[in-house]
């Protein structure tokens, strides 16, 4: 509830005011006694990139708050801090992500990879390198779980956002693992390790697959990772045009397409002409 | 897939183009929908157009993508038909016959692209609406009603150029340019917003499109 009334504030009234008027309240409930409150606490400052000191230091200390736990003995408080603190580009979370990659919680381990990809602090390679582990052998899924026994797609994409060029022999094993969201993630990570065309290709390839969710994921992919010849087979894809704006609008505002950050080039043009073609 | 048959089969139609509309009607994988729509998209008989605007609700891209093409391809004797048929309930399907409309950029469909752009809950329909807006043939349109048309387009597409959402913001952009060039007496006004958004835009890629449309209408001058 507390969720839907903060969302519709920010509808209308914009989201300068929804903070003046919630953000002490939202940092005071990062230390509140009620379990929900600080959950939600820690979702709303990441989704408004709250970044200052004393929110920091509150999200840190919830990565090591073990109470309220669901059902099956996960940590939900820990997974939206460690995911918040992805969002608010604060180094100073980096020690205390690599901490909660070993966490009980399988959910938690994946917001703090993810979190660490986003950060883009090398301190963190170890720490992911040490959950591949035993490689793709060992990569099965966890007994009773919906998931693998580890969160190898976001460990192998934080690998790749990390420019952890020592890791490229241990991901390459798992382009041939048989989850399809695993085996990507990979060669999403080969592609920014390597710069070598034959992955970005691999990840254009899997645009025409039969799978319409991993089309979607894959085209956000190919923009992210500034792949500019995937261009053209993302607008062809046979997915939804706001995904396909969404995946080339990362393509065109990558440094691949407009390196200044500001000044549009020729491959900047080409993109804003398919995109042109979507509306 | 299981579907609803096609509205309104009237048995007038010649067999060829039952034999298409059973096709996709009875399509049961999504592939298969998709070369059933093709097919009965390249038939360009307006006999084909209920069906063809039922499938655009049909949460499936790859034939809503072949359907709307269809229309297009039928041009203005589909216009009439598809501003009787648009769906008010479902946004995607509104918003590939938004696209319709646009593509078909025929005045008919001005009133239903201005109250779209201006007022549609959906980002994807205001963002259809928005460039459609900013590409009618306004040669098709009475001499003497283009000069209030024009003014209702540019205000609602001055609106839609700080709409919350990054796409909308886009497609006013591209909207823009097109006004601008098929309306040069509104050059200058657009010139301005779309200098305001080259620099002041949140999105990188806003502020490129923009910068692309001010290089665009420089080079016709």
């Amino acid at each position: 509830m507390l969720l839907l009334s903060w969302v519709g504030i920010v509808a209308v009234d914009g989201e300068i005011s929804a903070k003046s008027l919630t953000l002490e309240e939202a940092i005071a409930n990062l230390r509140s006694e009620d379990a929900s409150l600080r959950y939600y606490a820690a979702w709303w400052v990441g989704r408004f990139r709250v970044s200052q000191p004393d929110v920091i230091e509150a999200l840190i200390e919830a990565l090591d708050y073990e109470g309220d736990r669901t059902e099956a003995g996960g940590l939900p408080l820990q997974r939206n801090a460690a995911r918040a603190l992805g969002k608010l580009a604060d180094r100073s979370a980096v020690p205390a992500l690599i901490r909660s990659l070993t966490s009980p919680d399988y959910y938690v381990r994946e917001a703090a990879a993810q979190s660490l990809g986003q950060l883009a602090d090398d301190r963190a390679v170890p720490g992911l390198v040490a959950l591949l582990e035993g490689g793709v052998a060992v990569a099965v899924v966890a007994p009773g779980q919906p998931h693998l026994v580890q969160p190898y797609d976001a460990v192998l994409e934080a690998l790749g956002n990390l420019q952890a060029q020592g890791a490229i022999d241990l991901i390459r094993p798992f382009t041939e693992h048989s989850v399809p969201k695993v085996q990507y993630a990979a060669v999403r990570a080969l592609y920014q390790l390597t710069g070598d065309d034959q992955w970005g290709e691999r990840l254009v390839a899997a645009l025409r697959g039969p799978d319409l969710q991993l089309r979607r994921a894959l085209m956000g992919d190919v923009g992210a990772i500034g792949y500019l010849a995937g261009a053209a087979a993302i607008a062809q894809t046979e997915a939804e045009n706001s995904l396909k704006l969404i995946a080339l609008k990362g393509l065109v505002e990558h440094p691949n397409a407009t390196p200044d950050g500001q000044t549009l080039t020729d491959e900047g043009r080409r993109i804003l002409v398919l995109m042109d073609g979507l509306l | 897939m299981s579907i609803a048959p096609s509205p309104e089969l009237s048995s007038d139609l010649s067999p060829d183009l039952s034999q298409l509309i059973r096709a996709v009607d009875e399509a049961d994988s999504v592939a298969k929908m998709v070369g059933a729509v093709r097919s009965l998209a390249a038939a360009q008989d307006p006999a084909a157009i209920p069906t063809l605007m039922a499938v655009l609700g049909y949460n499936n891209p790859g034939a809503a993508v072949a359907a709307v093409e269809g229309l297009v391809a039928l041009g203005e004797t589909a216009v009439e038909p598809i501003l009787a048929q648009v769906d008010g309930y479902n946004y995607t399907a509104r918003a590939w016959a938004l696209r319709a409309l646009a593509q078909i950029a025929d005045p008919r469909a001005l009133e239903l692209l201005l109250a779209a752009a201006e007022t549609d809950f959906a980002p994807s329909v205001r963002r259809a609406a928005a460039q459609g807006l900013g590409a009618l043939r306004w040669a098709r349109m009475a001499a003497e009603q283009v000069p209030m048309a024009r003014d209702r387009v540019l205000a609602v597409l001055t609106v839609n150029a700080t709409d919350l959402e990054w796409v909308v913001r886009y497609a006013a952009i591209a909207g823009l340019e097109g006004l601008a060039q098929s309306q040069p007496t509104l050059g200058d006004r657009v010139l301005g917003l779309l200098r305001d958004r080259a620099t002041a835009d949140t999105d990188l890629v806003v502020r490129l499109r923009a910068q692309w449309a001010i290089e665009q209408l420089a080079a016709k001058g």
